[in-house]
Parts: structure tokens; C-alpha cells; sequence
């Protein structure tokens, strides 16, 4: 008979889950996590992980068809979706086996089936079927975690009608194909399927896509996706679907009033998300939960006592990093340690991995103004970088927005080659709460692509040399 | 282990103080709760007791000395029994004095500066870029404030909360006291001056002042009030007075003022308010700050929910509060945070003036004499005592008929002071 006692239950081993877990052992807790269906959730095994397997698989093959700019040759480019799609499978399992051993290692006990509060304190594990296991526990982290939202008449069916999970794992490639919504999950597979030279379609209901971005950088990015072949409507939707054999017609509404018709392969449904607040054991207990998400405090306390809940069940941003750093904050709450704060969500960075690139993190220039403050704002672009030329990448651009009165960095936003592994830089000087004369004191490597993020601070004050 | 005895920060904004007096000597054993020193800050004197006992192992800085920066090792404790060669294990970074003493003409004794005193240099507070910017352009000393960042340090979020929490108030209309001016050798061109310190409140006074003029949009709205009812209700009532003992009072102009002010805020209460940058603050009690005049300049003590409270008490507690204000021996709380802002310059004569705003208060009412002046009643000439008020509002936080609904109610209640009692 296991063990069934604990210090802390955590539902759910997703990025928010585990990390709880591993903190909530390393600070000597009991712990155990509970686990329906694989370690690692939806950001390793479906989400994060295995689309940056595939959007490199469509990175290289761009770079190879541009071979003759770098002086090389290549013969026949050709392309496996099969091999393509078993790279990424194969990837998302060496890191969820990763987790499992990170979890072993801080002995930290995993239970596979599907957990719900079944009482004060309690935590019960079921196969689908019957229970399998009765915990109790001090307290209880409830990670769920999100899936896929459906709009009224548009459902994903897995066959003609993808959610993400069909469109990481194609069997065969579409010919063309529609993606509705796009956030960072319909750009990264607009960008990857158009990479590999399929007609892509996107339909977005707000007027810019990637509506959380800076308009400017959105305006940029949506050139460059114009200029790769991509077709974007904005300020439109998807009234309907109407399935044949082999393809699906969709009904536009442009927003002008009028409507068209589209004939496509595929579609695939990315119009966010909705909290996995079934089956928790929810009704009878304290937790409150508000449109498809729980509630929770600043310290992701929901209104029953002893039950936490972090991650994408809480709400927006539905971001990986966002989950483990609540859930780490979360323990460390509970565990009544010193010195915990409260997750700042104005230094969340933000990062959606199509081609080109686009990170951000903070307030937009419109967000800014909208909350009355007068900015300065500086640019960069690719174009004036060396390292950026000698890439090849010229196409992108830095931006940062500084408050005029107090230098304070209230946002950074870029749009280019690498920038998701640039945003860092700007997000560990927003939690330092440097000023622009810290980062203009700072001495970026040359050469690099990082040196734009220096240009464009100096920008902002006027003092930008290269551009 | 040896104990630093620090130059404590008695408010948010002090930032140096001057060490007016040893109360023990290099030797002297300590209990905890003994007065070991008398520090002098920009507001008053305070006395620094000791926390925990042993003895007075070190002076490190010499009475008299000005400036000392807050932070500062002022002493040095050894506990119950150390030896006292354990002093000389003790290495000490003192921050420098905050500012450089005023040029005099000749050189006065040298002070006694005790060789224990180590060349200063500057404490560094723990703050972040951003915070420690804030704070320079609101004038605060980063390192009064408590930081609530990873290991204390001061954050963005600090800053604005001593900022919202209204840091220390020095009222603006009345003028300074020159102090100890030090003469100055003459300069051609010039006819000769003398120089005096700009002592820590003439520095508080001037930083906010300019802060105020600069960021609070003035506007003035004037009434003349009618006083004669106001002075026979004070005759009557003062003569009903106890001779002595410890009910007796003796009521004033200002007093009834006081309550009259208090009384309009609460029928108008959107007078009774501060600018955030965030938010309007409305306040749900009237805490009336009244500028005194002290040597070194001006303070203002406050009266608390000076509405709820009766003539006689408001009159003793401002005559108490009044009395140690020129001793200098206010307690932070007693002059930080009011609400609305009373300035009198009548008894100096003054027919009427417009005072400087003294935040957090979005107000400040200056009250000028009472004096016979001809007034027009019923299409005749007449004689009345009449009193001239300006209301200095700053318009981010009250509009001008807020303003004026104010002065309205103020007046009727100054010229029918029986509606006081109501």
C-alpha cells in the first residue's frame, strides 16, 4: 500500500505542476503529483516543445532553398512529413522522460489518473472509471492546465477540422489551408505549414494580428507574412464551415459587409483557449471559477482554504513560463517563506516563434498611452546591424518605450530573427527596474544582434550611432 | 560582539540630523530604554534611547557635529562583559555628512573631532535604478525608505507608496527666521553678507515648496467675513472660563477657524482631498494641519478630526502642540498628514495673502486680521470687523465651485458662529 499522506498535492504535471512539485520537495515537503496523461502537459508534449521541432525542420528547409545567397548548392530540396512529425514526437518524449526523472530525483511521487478534490484536504485519483488512489494533503495545487477553445459552429473534428494537436502530427501535407485566429499558436503553424509551401489562409476577428503585440510590430510582421505568400484578413471571421469529402468550404465575413467564399484542404481552429475546470471536484468546495477559469488571489489562493490553483486554469497569459514561476511562488507562499512577491505580469515576456521571429515584454506603445503616460520610444532596425547583414536577416526591428519623466522601461518589443532569445535581456533589466541609463551603460558584445537592443535605447534619447 | 548604535531616521524624509548631545560618556554603562543621545533633525529634537544594554564602548561622532547622514555609526556598544579591545576589531563605513559646512570668514575653534571618526563616505541604500530616480525627482531620501524588494531592497512600488503615504509636511506662507548667519568676507562688486546653513527644514521647506508650485496648479478664491458675532460668541464664551486650573481656556480667532474649516469639509467634503497620480483621495475625517512659526522656519502641527472635537479642546491641543513646536519637540506624527492646511499671518497684521499649497492636503486656507473696515449694509454705509480668507486650492484635485461651495460654507459658519454647535 503507497504512501496516501502528504504535505502537498499537486493536480496536474504540466510546466506549472511539476515545477511546484520539484520546489515544494526541495523545500522539504511531502510531495506528490498527479497526472492523467503525460509529464511535461500540453507546452512539452503537445504545445511549446514539439512546434519549435517543427518550425525548425521549416527554418532549415528555407535556409537550404536560400543556399545560393550563401555560395552553396543544394540539389533537390525535399522535404518528410513523416520523418518531420517523429522528430518532434521524438523530442516532446526525451523531455517528458526528462521530467520524470527530474520528479524521481526530488522524490517527488507521481500518481497517473485524473485527480479532483473530493473533500477538505483530500484529493482523489481515478483511472477514467474507478479510483485508484485516496490522498490527503495540507495543501493542494490544482494545475490542469487549458485546452482548445470552439466558437459556436466551428468545432475541430480531427479529420478535415484541426485543433493544434492534429495540425503538430500531419500525416500528409494539405495542399492549402485556413488558420482561424491568429495569436501565437495560429502564426507559428501559418508560418510553418506556408514555410513548406502550402497556401495558408488566416482570418483574425480583431483588426491587427497577433492583437496582443505592439501595433507597430504587428503592422511589420504581418508585411513580412504578406510578403511569404501568407493571405491575412483582419477584422473578419469565420461564419461557417461546410465540410465535403476531401475539403472545406469556409464563409468569410470580411467585415465590410461582404462575405467570400474559401475552398481549403485543412483548417486549423486557434481562437484560444478554455481552463480545464471539469471533473475537479469543483462543485461543493469553495472555488470560484469565472468564465472557464478559476479564480485565485495574488498568491494563487482560490476561495477554498489549502487549495492553490496556477497555470493556464487561471487564466491568460497562457504561458508555460508563467505557470512554473506561479507555481514556484505559490510553494514558496505556502511554505511561509521571506522575501515572496507576487507575480508582475508587466514582465512576462511574450515569445511566438514563426518566421520572422516576434518577442516582447511589457506595455505596448498603445497600452502606454492609454494609461496616460508620455514615453519616449526608440527603434532599431535589422538593416543597420552587422551581425544581422552577415545572417542574411535583415528584416526586423527593435523597439523600446521608455516613461519620458522617470526613464523607467515600460515595454520592449521585437520582431526578426532571434529575438526570441534576445527578450531575456529586456525582461531581466524590467525586473531589476533599470532605467535607460543602466542599458545604455551596458556594454553589448560586438558583433551581435544584441546590439540592437543598446541602439535602440539610445534611440529613444536621440543618441543612436549606427542608424 | 559590539553593538552600532546608528543615526536613527525619525521620518520618512529626514535624511541627516545633527548630533546635539551625548547624554553618556565613553565608559558609561547603558540600560535599555536609557537616553544615550540627543539628535536634531530638520522638525525637532528627539532622543535616541538605547535598545539594548551594555556600555558605551565608542563615540564615533562628537556632539555638535552637523549633518550626519541617517545610517551613520553614531557609537559604538560593547555587550555586558566584552573586553574592550573588541573596539578595536570594529571597522566602520561611515557615510560622509550630507552636506558641506557654509564658508566662514575666519576659522571657528576647531570642533573636536574624535580620532575614532573615519574618513565618510556615502552609505549605499539598496534600490533599484528606477526606484532610487523616482525618489531623486520627488525629493526623498532613498534611503529612508523601506524597501520591500528581494533582501529589502527599494523598489518602484515603495517609492510610490511613501510617496501616496504623504511624507512629512512643512506649510508654506510664512517667513523664515534667519539662524546663526556666519559672516562672509566681501566680494568686489558686492556689498558684504553673511551666509546662513540652510538648516535640513529650510532644505525640506524650499524642495517642497518648489514642488508644489511647480506640479499643483494654484487657483484662489477670496471671502471677507463678517467677524463681530464670531468675537462677541469668543468674549461670552471665554468669559465663562475657570480662572485656572485644568479646564480653564481661553479661546481664540484662530480656533474657531479651525472648526469652522473643519466643519465646511464636512459639508464639502470634495475640499477635503490630495492628488495622486493615480486617484483623487477624498478623506472621510478632516485632520487639520495649522502652520507655527518656529525659529528655524515653520512647521505644522495637526489637529485630528478637528470637526468632532469642541473649541476648548482644539484650543488647548493647538496650544500644547503650538508650545512644543518651538521647543522643537514634536513626534513625527504630530505634524505629518493632514488633510487641509490653515496659514494665519493676522496677528502680523496682514489684511490678506495667498499661500503655498502644501501637499499631501490639496488645500490651504490663509486667514488675514479682523479689522474694522466700512462696509455697505442696506444701501448704508456701516462699520464692521472683517476678516479676509483665501482659499489656495490645487485645481487637479478641486474645481472651482467645489472651492467656492467650500468658502460659502466656511463663511456662513465663521459669521453665525452659533451654527458651529450644530
Amino acid at each position: 500500500m503507497a504512501d496516501t499522506s502528504f504535505d502537498l498535492v499537486v493536480v496536474g504535471g504540466g510546466p506549472g505542476g511539476y515545477v511546484a512539485a520539484i520546489r515544494g520537495a526541495q523545500l522539504g515537503g511531502k510531495v506528490a503529483v498527479v497526472e492523467r496523461e503525460h509529464l511535461g502537459g500540453i507546452c512539452l508534449n503537445w504545445g511549446c516543445i514539439p512546434t519549435k521541432a517543427l518550425l525548425r525542420t521549416a527554418e532549415v528547409y528555407h535556409l537550404m532553398k536560400r543556399a545560393g545567397e550563401f555560395g552553396l548548392s543544394v540539389k533537390e530540396i525535399e522535404y518528410d512529413i513523416a520523418k518531420t512529425v517523429k522528430r518532434s514526437r521524438d523530442v516532446a518524449s526525451r523531455l517528458s522522460a526528462g521530467v520524470k526523472h527530474l520528479l524521481k530525483k526530488n522524490k517527488v511521487t507521481v500518481f497517473d489518473g485524473h485527480g479532483r478534490l473530493d473533500g477538505t484536504g483530500k484529493v482523489a485519483v481515478s483511472d477514467g472509471d474507478n479510483d485508484t488512489a485516496a490522498l490527503t494533503a495540507k495543501n493542494i495545487i490544482l494545475a490542469p492546465g487549458a485546452r482548445a477553445r470552439d466558437l459556436p459552429g466551428l468545432k475541430a473534428d480531427g479529420e478535415l477540422v484541426w485543433s493544434y494537436k492534429e495540425a503538430m502530427v500531419p500525416e500528409t501535407m494539405p495542399l492549402s489551408l485556413l488558420v482561424v485566429g491568429s495569436g501565437a499558436v495560429g502564426m507559428e503553424f501559418a508560418s510553418f505549414y506556408a514555410t513548406l509551401g502550402v497556401d495558408v489562409t488566416v482570418v483574425e476577428i480583431l483588426p491587427t494580428i497577433l492583437p496582443s503585440e505592439d501595433a507597430e510590430i504587428s503592422a511589420f510582421a504581418r508585411k513580412a507574412f504578406e510578403g511569404q505568400g501568407i493571405k491575412i484578413h483582419t477584422s473578419a471571421s469565420v461564419t461557417s464551415l461546410q465540410k465535403a469529402a476531401k475539403n472545406v468550404t469556409a464563409v468569410i465575413d470580411t467585415g465590410d459587409g461582404k462575405t467570400t467564399n474559401l475552398t481549403v484542404d485543412r483548417v486549423i481552429l486557434a481562437v484560444g483557449i478554455t481552463g480545464n475546470v471539469e471533473n475537479l471536484g469543483l462543485e461543493g468546495s469553495k472555488v470560484e471559477v469565472d468564465r472557464g477559469h478559476i479564480v485565485v488571489d495574488e498568491w494563487s489562493r482560490t476561495g477554498e482554504p489549502g487549495v492553490q490553483a496556477i497555470g493556464d486554469v487561471v487564466g491568460p497569459p497562457w504561458l508555460a513560463h508563467k505557470a512554473s514561476h506561479e507555481g514556484a511562488i505559490c510553494v514558496e507562499k505556502i511554505a511561509g517563506l521571506a522575501d515572496v512577491h507576487p507575480l508582475n505580469t508587466a514582465n512576462i515576456p511574450g515569445c511566438t516563434y514563426c518566421m520572422p521571429q516576434i518577442a516582447s515584454v511589457g506595455m505596448t506603445e498603445q497600452a502606454a498611452e492609454e494609461a496616460g503616460r508620455k514615453v519616449r520610444i526608440g527603434r532599431f532596425p535589422y538593416l543597420g546591424n552587422g551581425k544581422a547583414i552577415a545572417l542574411g536577416e535583415t528584416e526586423g526591428l527593435v523597439k523600446t518605450i521608455f516613461d519620458a519623466a522617470t526613464g523607467e522601461l515600460l515595454g520592449a518589443h521585437m520582431v526578426g530573427a532571434e529575438v526570441t532569445e534576445l527578450i531575456q535581456g529586456y525582461g531581466i533589466a524590467k525586473t531589476l527596474e533599470t532605467t535607460e541609463a543602466e542599458l545604455m551603460h551596458s556594454i553589448f558584445p560586438h558583433p551581435t544582434l544584441s546590439e540592437m537592443m543598446h541602439e535602440s535605447v539610445l534611440d529613444a534619447y536621440g543618441r543612436v550611432i549606427h542608424f | 560582539m559590539t553593538i552600532q548604535v546608528l543615526m536613527p531616521a525619525l521620518s520618512p524624509t529626514m535624511t541627516e540630523g545633527n548630533l546635539a548631545k551625548w547624554h553618556k560618556q565613553e565608559g558609561d554603562a547603558v540600560a535599555s530604554g536609557d537616553i544615550i543621545a540627543e539628535i536634531e533633525t530638520d522638525k525637532a529634537t528627539m532622543e535616541i534611547e538605547a535598545d539594548e544594554e551594555g556600555v558605551l564602548g565608542r563615540i564615533l561622532v562628537a556632539e555638535g557635529s552637523e549633518g550626519v547622514a541617517v545610517n551613520t555609526a553614531i557609537a559604538v556598544m560593547l555587550e555586558e562583559g566584552e573586553d574592550p579591545s573588541a573596539l578595536d576589531a570594529v571597522v566602520i563605513e561611515a557615510p560622509a555628512p550630507a552636506s558641506a559646512p557654509a564658508p566662514t570668514a575666519e576659522p571657528a575653534a576647531a570642533p573636536a573631532v574624535p580620532a575614532a571618526a573615519p574618513a565618510p563616505r556615502g552609505t549605499r541604500a539598496i534600490a533599484s535604478p528606477l526606484a532610487r530616480r523616482m525618489a531623486s525627482q520627488a525629493g526623498l531620501n532613498v534611503a529612508a525608505i523601506a524597501g520591500s524588494g528581494p533582501r529589502g531592497r527599494v523598489v518602484k512600488s515603495d517609492v510610490e507608496a511613501a510617496l501616496a503615504g504623504g511624507a512629512p509636511t512643512v506649510a508654506a506662507s510664512l517667513a523664515p527666521a534667519a539662524a546663526g548667519p556666519a559672516p562672509v568676507a566681501e566680494t568686489p562688486g558686492m556689498p558684504s553678507y553673511t551666509e546662513a546653513p540652510n538648516s535640513g527644514m529650510r532644505k525640506v521647506i524650499a524642495r517642497r515648496l518648489i514642488e508644489s508650485k511647480r506640479e499643483a496648479p494654484h487657483f484662489y478664491l477670496t471671502v471677507d467675513c463678517h467677524i463681530d458675532a464670531l468675537l462677541d460668541a469668543r468674549k461670552e464664551l471665554n468669559s465663562r472660563s475657570p480662572a485656572d486650573g485644568p479646564d480653564a481656556y481661553k479661546i481664540s480667532v484662530n480656533d474657531f477657524v479651525i472648526r469652522a474649516a473643519a466643519l465646511a469639509l464636512g459639508k464639502v467634503p470634495a475640499a477635503n482631498a490630495s492628488w495622486t497620480d493615480a486617484a483623487i483621495r477624498l478623506y472621510h475625517r478632516a485632520d487639520i494641519s495649522v502652520a507655527v512659526a518656529v525659529p528655524e522656519g515653520l512647521i505644522t502641527p495637526v489637529i485630528r478630526d478637528a470637526g468632532a472635537k469642541g473649541l476648548a479642546v482644539i484650543s488647548s491641543e493647538m496650544k500644547d502642540l503650538a508650545g512644543r513646536a518651538r521647543d522643537g519637540k514634536l513626534a513625527p506624527e504630530e505634524y505629518q498628514g493632514g488633510t487641509f492646511s490653515i496659514s494665519n499671518l493676522g496677528m502680523f497684521g496682514i489684511k490678506e495673502f495667498s499661500a503655498v499649497i502644501n501637499p499631501p492636503p490639496g488645500a490651504i486656507l490663509a486667514v488675514g486680521m479682523g479689522e474694522q473696515r466700512p462696509v455697505v449694509r442696506d444701501g448704508a454705509l456701516a462699520v464692521a470687523t472683517v476678516m479676509s480668507c483665501t482659499l489656495s486650492i490645487d485645481h487637479r484635485v478641486v474645481d472651482g465651485a467645489a472651492g467656492a461651495q467650500f468658502m460659502a460654507a466656511f463663511k456662513a459658519l465663521i459669521e453665525d458662529p452659533l451654527t458651529m454647535l450644530l
